[in-house]
């Protein structure tokens, strides 16, 4: 076993991966020669146990393409909290019970804690980040803070997510159509009568003429 | 232990510090106008704090900075109850400034000087007066400052949005940043200035543009599980299938083989860490370990017997007249129980920590309702001064008393200190709800009785665990007694009477003790013939009570008729800490299933002076939401000491398909100081709902919460038999 290629399996870790393309959230497509460059990453360092199996995936997030190499078990959410530093996007319950880490998957909502980043190859994915265009706000991201319809804020980006795919389907929801598409985001503090204030104000506001 | 001693300060402090005096701590401020302040009871709070490090005789400060933007300085915390924009409003409205100029720098140690933490509703309350009278003494700065500028006297000026301006001529005029260049002034404020009459104000009392509005909705807000730094590793920690299960033998073998993992024994912690935190997650289940079963035998059908078995002696809250003599008095007489259950505070942000250290000092980003007393945990586990650890709170994912406590902060700063790197501890679902300080289950015997007249003319009241806020009758009771067996706090464990810990929830105690008093009312009022509204005026003499439960009912526009009515109306009311309220509701109960959905909740709420409407509204919408929970569904199950419950899946908090129509009437009272309004409402929920569901169906239920298999059970016999004195409680087996 030739030791140089050894240490560089040993050092060649996900984040040096990324940090090779500028590191944070990289917009540029990845070429091919680059990831060919990672295959080594593919192997498992000898005596060590091959803890996941690896793939390589293309996504589409926020409108900025990304190609990386992602675990066999690793979760969307995981992807764009600790290598795409897209925070936005909350861990709370880790199993699809609470919807604080909903995002749009090419326009559907899903929990991104249960969804997994290899399934995400080649989708389109927006986030709480991606709302906001040219620093103006999303509608429902303006209604939500006209309606003060968040408390501590941490569930916010998951209802607002949800709220944007509801409208986006359904831009006149009745009252039973916006309890229902929200009833898979859980916040403890109570906003739900300003949220669903919130959501009716922003339906309006999206309301073609 | 006193029930409100929010945080059971134990002895625990930082090795020796060096002491800041005022005029030290000041001085690393930079330039500008400073006004130091004292909140609250400062002596008592200078008991616990000694050693800190902190100068004692100011715990919060204003300045107006050298650029004209005014900055409050506090240990309090923001964690969704709004007081970032509250206690704004009460700076802006006296210094005479536009809300958006002023900063509120919160819960960070190295710039804020010591508070004791955020809880129990008391930040409006107690922080707001002071802050006002800081306010205004800084405005009286400006004036002098300003009457030295424009060499004309103090009488001819007057403040606007952050000038002074004559007051016959307001093209002449100077603003508080010209005013603060080059400046630096410390006044310390000893004497009460006077403040703006609510009459004149135009900003506290009125809506208001919140300051963390666009971060919570970009999602730019900042958690601590957000802090990301250059080398940071993610910790998973082995815990125990049950509390009081001792670790036998751990095999780390196959853990080890993982790449880059680091695992860390540390007397009873091992733990393993990852750059990834998913790989991190998988090295914890590779973990082999086997723990001696709990010592702890106990689970939800044995709870109740369990606390009244090993209470303490009973001790006097309040007593007044002689119980005798009013048993002598009365016509009818009643006995019943009630049991409530513990509850999870379930915060959306689970406890979360980022420790990092350099040298001798550490840095600390903590999801806490309590900076301060993480900085002394965290300086004395690492046998560093206090000053030389600064904890940083960044926005908080809820608290309600859960986090009072960071168990997990002083797990980081072990790891960070063993590791020699960053580290972030972040719970899962799973730890929150293991290592969550409970709501205490609690047990509430009520004798009393009434006169021929219908006067409640005894009262007597025994409360095992539930704390006693909120114990003390409001009603007009000649002869009454209440006593306590034992307090809402307690860590857990050998030889407490909690098989795990339990400590302050949203309302503490309150919540048990408003739902017993006022099932008990309406038990009352029917054996009285009487309807549950004109029961309660005709038993208060308290005008502030009365005055809520009028405007609660004019609000519901229903009169009461004797219950059960059959129309699932249900009315509650309470006194949190000075504020009133009245609460009302109506239930639907599908008798077949044994569901009870609550349709609609009314709240009057007279919370004193109210500095921002919407603010209280939202608070009062969200206690009912929230308490919606602990009435019908919300109940830790345990047995052996393990925890059953470990996720939303079975333990269901309200959904938004449960929200009921709400109404709040903020009843108006702008004579009396703002009290708190982050608690009150949900106290009233277990009363209001059970009264309800007698109104329906004419079956009351004595346990919290009221779930369908018990609602099918009471119904099943006509009546509940935990109401009885017969204490065996028929409760849901656990699966």
């Amino acid at each position: 076993m030739a030791k140089p290629k050894k240490k560089k399996n040993q050092t060649f870790t996900r984040r040096d991966f990324l940090k090779g393309f500028g590191g944070g959230a990289i917009g540029a497509a990845v070429t091919p020669s680059l990831l060919a460059q990672d295959k080594s990453a593919l192997q498992t360092q000898e005596g060590k146990i091959p803890l996941f199996t690896k793939k390589q995936i293309a996504l589409t997030v926020n409108e900025k393409k990304f190609t990386l190499i992602v675990e066999s078990g690793e979760t969307l959410l995981h992807v764009l909290r600790e290598r795409l530093n897209l925070t936005g996007t909350k861990k709370t319950c880790g199993r699809g019970e609470c919807g604080g880490c909903t995002v749009l998957l090419n326009g559907k909502p899903v929990y991104s804690c249960m969804y997994l980043a290899v399934r995400a190859d080649n989708k389109n994915i927006t986030t709480i980040e991606g709302l906001a265009a040219d620093g103006k706000l999303h509608p429902v991201q303006q209604a939500f803070i006209d309606k003060d319809a968040y408390q501590c804020g941490f569930c916010t980006p998951g209802f607002i997510v949800s709220s944007v795919a509801l409208l986006n389907t359904n831009p006149n929801p009745s009252q039973e159509d916006i309890k229902k598409a929200l009833s898979g985001n859980l916040c403890r503090c109570g906003s739900y009568v300003k949220i669903y204030d919130a959501v009716s104000a922003a339906s309006k506001s999206t309301r073609r003429p | 232990m006193k029930d409100d001693e929010y945080i059971p300060f134990n002895e625990e402090k930082g090795t020796e510090s060096i002491k800041l005096d005022r005029r030290e701590f000041l001085k690393l401020l930079g330039g500008g106008i400073i006004i130091s302040f004292s909140v609250g009871d400062l002596f008592a709070l200078q008991q616990r704090r000694r050693g800190s490090g902190y100068p004692e005789d100011f715990n919060a400060y204003l300045r107006i900075g050298e650029d004209g933007r005014i900055s409050c300085f506090t240990g309090k915390i923001e964690m969704g109850q709004g007081i970032i924009t509250s206690l704004a409003q009460m700076l802006a409205e006296e210094l005479d400034v536009s809300l958006n100029k002023v900063d509120m720098v919160m819960g960070d140690t190295a710039l804020c000087p010591w508070d004791a933490g955020t809880f129990g509703s008391r930040s409006t309350k107690y922080f707001g007066p002071p802050l006002r009278q800081a306010a205004a003494e800084a405005r009286a700065v400006m004036i002098q400052l300003a009457a030295e500028h424009l060499r004309t006297s103090q009488e001819n000026l007057t403040a606007k949005d952050g000038m002074i301006l004559m007051r016959k001529n307001p093209e002449i005029k100077v603003s508080y940043a010209q005013l603060a260049k080059g400046k630096k002034i410390e006044r310390h404020l000893e004497k009460k200035p006077q403040i703006k009459h609510y009459s004149k104000h135009t900003i506290s009392g009125k809506p208001a543009d919140r300051s963390d509005g666009r971060q919570k909705v970009t999602g730019e807000a900042k958690f601590a599980g957000d802090i990301r730094l250059p080398g940071m590793l993610f910790a998973r920690i082995l815990r125990p299938p049950a509390h009081g299960a001792k670790l036998k033998n751990v095999d780390t073998s196959a853990a080890e083989r993982i790449k880059d993992i680091q695992i860390i024994r540390d007397n009873d912690m091992i733990a393993v860490l990852h750059r990834h935190r998913d790989v991190a997650d998988k090295a914890l289940g590779l973990i082999k370990a086997q723990f001696e079963p709990s010592t702890s035998k106990l689970d939800n059908t044995t709870i109740f017997n369990h606390l009244k078995d090993t209470a303490s002696d009973g001790s006097a809250v309040t007593e007044a007249g002689n119980l005798d003599a009013g048993k002598g008095l009365a016509s009818k007489t009643f006995e019943k129980a009630y049991f409530n259950h513990y509850v999870a505070h379930a915060p959306s942000e689970n406890h979360t920590a980022v420790v990092k250290i350099e040298g001798d000092k550490a840095t600390v980003w903590a999801s806490t309702q309590a900076p301060f007393r993480a900085q002394g945990e965290i300086a004395r586990v690492l046998g560093f001064p206090s000053q030389n650890v600064r904890v940083i709170t960044p926005f908080v994912g809820c608290g309600f008393g859960g986090k009072n406590q960071g168990p997990q902060i002083v797990e980081a700063a072990r790891l960070a200190k063993l590791s020699g790197k960053p580290v972030q501890v972040a719970w899962s679902r799973k730890e929150e709800f293991f290592y969550d300080t409970f709501r205490p289950a609690a047990v509430i015997e009520i004798k009393s009785g009434l006169s021929s007249s219908n006067q409640i003319v005894f009262w007597d009241y025994h409360n095992y665990f539930a704390g006693s806020r909120s114990s003390q009758p409001f009603y007009n009771i000649p002869h009454h007694r209440v006593l306590s067996y034992g307090g809402w706090g307690g860590r857990g464990g050998g030889g407490s009477v909690h098989p795990f810990g339990v400590g302050a929830w949203r309302g503490p105690g309150s919540n048990t003790n408003v739902f017993a008093i006022e099932s008990h009312i309406d038990v009352m009022a029917e054996a009285a013939g009487m309807d549950p509204l004109e029961f309660r005026l005709h038993n208060l003499t308290d005008d502030r009570m009365k005055r809520v439960l009028r405007a609660a009912a004019k609000k519901f526009g229903h009169s009461f008729s004797k219950a059960p009515s059959g129309k699932g109306y249900g009315i509650a009311c309470t006194d949190y800490l000075g504020t009133y309220l009245a609460t009302m509701a109506e239930v639907n109960v599908d008798k077949r299933t044994g569901e009870i959905r609550v349709d609609r909740v009314v709240c009057a709420q007279d919370t004193g002076e109210v500095i921002n409407p919407e603010g209280v509204r939202m608070q009062i919408e969200g206690c009912i939401t929230m308490g919606l929970g602990y009435c019908l569904t919300e109940e830790i199950r345990f047995k052996d000491g393990r925890i059953l419950d470990e996720n939303f899946d079975t333990y269901e908090i309200p959904r938004f398909s449960w929200l009921p129509k709400i109404e709040t009437v903020l009843v108006d009272n702008p004579e009396m100081p703002p009290q708190g309004c982050g608690e009150p409402a949900i106290t009233s929920m277990g009363a209001v709902i059970a009264n309800a569901v007698y109104d329906a169906i004419g079956v009351r239920l004595f346990v919290l919460p009221m779930t369908p298999a018990r609602l099918k059970e009471a119904l099943k016999k006509e009546q509940n038999v935990a109401g009885d004195k017969n204490r065996s409680i028929p409760l849901p087996t656990i699966s």
